[in-house]
């Protein structure tokens, strides 16, 4: 039976490029279906990306799709959200894409709290250029300009959007596909700028570097590393191994959005319209 | 059998994520690369396979019981 899902595909463009067993296609389909979840139109509902393996997803998704210059994608979004506030605007990008060439975007998105839902696709390392080590790279972990282990401190990309000013922040992986779905849900709920980072399975640059095995291996390796919120809480400091991560909501606030923010302003001095 | 699989055989990379999820061992990737249905009597209609295809190219729905 034909899935109610596949109609925000751009079935022309089936199969899609990533490698076999790349987590993308996973978390394109838990951002779909957190789409027809949450009921938003897809004629008013745009997908913003910038570059690099993540970020062809705004290819193959049948809305209004921008993939924009690297890094650049939460700017661009900002713009697209303050010139038609009434659209529904969802951003995806890469470790690379949003932590390195565009931290600086990404920090003042979250800064001023604009309402957009950006869905970070973990997977490492920068896959589409040869895999290098990027700002989420494990230390110890390899990669191609890291041959001998990483020496670099990665980014808890989570912690740094709360730090920034993010009001909804959340993460989960490619293997707990329902838990996902929840979590890009609750971003699209969320008035303000909503992160949610999706650890994804990169076997072709990261997981053949790092000895991690197969596809299955690597979504294996989620499983049992990943710990739900409330039981990391709990968990006794020695037992939080270099391995283990939390997943979860970080992050549920309000504060005023930039889209409103401005708008008050515009009222404000804008003066009387003739 | 407990239920329908549908293959897209032209979406499927063979990556084996179905196979190594398939509580059953319903599935197996073929010599050209791509997933068959090797035992598809013991389908229990999980839908673990599909639930984690990066390609979209399975699909499990539980047979209606014959009355």
């Amino acid at each position: 039976m034909e899935r109610s899902y596949e109609k925000y595909f751009r079935q022309n463009r089936l199969p899609h490029l990533w490698c076999p067993g790349c987590g993308n296609g996973i978390v394109m389909k838990a951002i779909v279906q957190a789409i027809e979840k949450e009921g938003l139109n897809q004629d008013n509902t745009v997908i913003v990306s910038g570059i690099g393996c993540s970020s062809r997803a705004s290819g193959y998704m049948d809305f209004d799709t921008l993939h924009t210059a690297h890094g650049r994608a939460i700017p661009f979004a900002t713009g697209v959200k303050l010139a038609n506030p009434e659209l529904n605007v969802i951003v995806i990008t890469g470790d690379g894409d949003c932590t390195a060439i565009g931290g600086n975007h990404f920090i003042h998105g979250c800064r001023r709290n604009v309402d957009l839902t950006v869905v970070l696709f973990d997977n490492n390392i920068y896959g589409m250029t040869g895999g290098q080590a990027s700002p989420m790279t494990p230390t110890g972990k390899k990669a191609t300009t890291a041959p001998y282990g990483s020496v670099d401190r990665p980014f808890n990309a989570c912690d740094l959007a709360g730090a920034a000013g993010a009001t909804y922040v959340a993460r989960s992986t490619a293997f707990h596909v329902k838990h996902l779905t929840d979590m890009i849900s609750g971003g699209i709920r969320n008035k303000g700028f909503s992160f949610i980072e999706a650890v994804v399975q990169c076997p072709t640059a990261y997981g053949r570097k790092n000895k991690m095995g197969s596809p299955a291996d690597m979504l294996a390796w989620m499983r049992d590393n990943a710990v739900m919120k409330a039981a990391w809480d709990k968990m006794p400091e020695e037992q939080k191994t270099s391995e283990k991560f939390p997943i979860g909501v970080f992050l549920d606030s309000s504060y005023e959005d930039y889209g409103n923010a401005y708008e008050g302003l515009i009222q404000r001095i804008g003066g009387k319209k003739s | 059998m407990k239920s329908d699989i549908t293959i897209k055989l032209e979406r499927c990379k063979g990556c084996g994520i179905c196979a190594a999820f398939c509580p059953k061992k319903v599935l197996a990737v073929d010599e050209l690369g791509k997933i068959q249905v090797v035992n598809g009597e013991a389908c229990i209609a999980c839908g673990q396979c599909e639930l984690r295809c990066p390609d979209y190219a399975i699909f499990v729905d539980k047979k209606e019981a014959a009355k």
